[in-house]
């Protein structure tokens, strides 16, 4: 009889001592989703132009929380692969030429009267910033254009242009001061209604 | 010390646990596709392989044993080993994503691996003692770590062979599982314990 109750008793005390360590875990090591996606998602540019070979910004930000190079969004450039460096805390690649170079941002622009309103480029558009439908012109929406050029290979006719919108610091001056917008003079203005 | 070597040397080649002894041959046949797979799964189970044999060997000689419990060593094994895996993957899970992405969807299959339960069984039937089952436990890993990635490697390769129609898929594997296990038996008579 006390054979039995020992048995008993030691893989009771084992199953308990088993199911309070496993209980302590459960609460200890809890896991709320993968907060780093998000977070590398938010950093990308948002074009889901496909250079990456992903199909969208999410599915290489689920790409890099799985270990793969930072390195392959031209679209963000430098920028993208410092933050993403930052976030990672790992050291920041050089940009992957294998998937495009850094440009500055275009927007896609459809040279309207030789559009035909073959829907092919809205099917192309990854985010939908081409209006348009069958046999009537199409249009880009440019303030949602991501500049991904995915439109312009589809286009039978060719009508689609990547147009520069910044220039870049290179080809940034200084507007000359226009006259009476003078910023500091010990002169009296010799504008009206203008008092310096 | 040369004991030792010899007990790894025995558990990796000698007795391996998959050709020679049998044991563990589901994930053997079952993530044998793909290397990449295949190397995930090797990892993961030297590692519960390692920790449970030192677990359940503690559990043994510190629970079963002052009582009198030895016939109760199954059962006991099993719920040792069941909570080590399930412990592992939490702690892992947590502490280590990357970890957790390599080793995450193998770690619950492993708990069913019969070559865990037979290392803590044949442990107390070899009448190891700590360290020796550490290694047994660890070798016997490493066995089947070579043969499970030297296997889905050939596996990787007989997929892009032409098979005659009626060996392919499984069958073809088994026939290779069989030479393989023809080839280790070659090591019989290596080292004697």
């Amino acid at each position: 009889m006390s054979v039995i109750v020992t048995a008993i008793l030691a893989l009771l005390g084992l199953a308990m001592a088993f199911g309070a360590l496993l209980g302590f875990a459960a609460i200890r090591y809890k896991v709320e989703g993968n907060p780093i996606i998000d977070e590398i998602d938010s950093l990308l540019p948002q074009t889901q132009c496909g250079q990456c070979g992903h199909p969208g910004c999410r599915p290489y930000a689920e790409g890099i929380a799985a270990g793969e190079d930072i390195n392959k969004c031209p679209p963000g450039g430098e920028a993208t692969i410092h933050a993403l460096a930052d976030l990672l805390d790992v050291d920041a690649p050089e940009l992957d030429a294998e998937h495009g170079e850094e440009k500055a941002k275009q927007v896609a622009v459809i040279r309207e009267d030789e559009c035909i309103g073959c829907t092919k480029c809205i099917q192309a558009c990854p985010i939908d910033a081409i209006m348009g439908s069958a046999k009537h012109m199409h249009t880009v929406i440019e303030s949602e254009c991501t500049g991904c050029d995915l439109c312009v290979e589809p286009c039978p006719v060719d009508c689609i242009d990547m147009v520069t919108l910044d220039k870049g610091h290179a080809a940034w001056h200084w507007d000359p001061p226009k006259p009476g917008h003078i910023i500091a003079t010990d002169k009296p203005s010799r504008i009206e209604g203008v008092s310096i | 010390m040369s004991e030792y070597l010899l007990i790894l040397v025995s558990t990796i080649l000698v007795n391996n646990f998959v050709l020679v002894q049998f044991l563990g041959l589901c994930p053997f046949m079952g993530v044998s596709n793909k290397l990449e797979t295949a190397m995930g799964m090797s990892l993961a189970t030297t590692f519960v392989l390692t920790l449970s044999s030192v677990c359940s060997y503690l559990a043994f000689t510190y629970l079963l044993q002052p009582f009198g419990l030895e016939y109760l060593q199954t059962i006991t094994f099993i719920l040792v080993i069941a909570v080590v895996v399930q412990f592992t993957e939490m702690v892992v899970r947590k502490t280590s994503p990357m970890l957790y992405r390599v080793l995450g969807i193998f770690l619950p299959l492993i708990t069913t691996n019969c070559a865990v339960l037979g290392v803590a069984l044949l442990n107390i039937k070899k009448q190891n003692d700590f360290v020796e089952s550490i290694l047994y436990g660890f070798g016997g890993a490493v066995g089947f770590s070579l043969v499970l990635v030297l296997f889905s490697a050939m596996r990787e390769r007989i997929a892009m062979a032409d098979v005659p129609n009626p060996f392919q898929g499984s069958a073809i594997g088994m026939v290779t599982a069989g030479l393989m296990s023809l080839a280790f038996m070659g090591f019989t008579g290596l080292v004697n314990i």
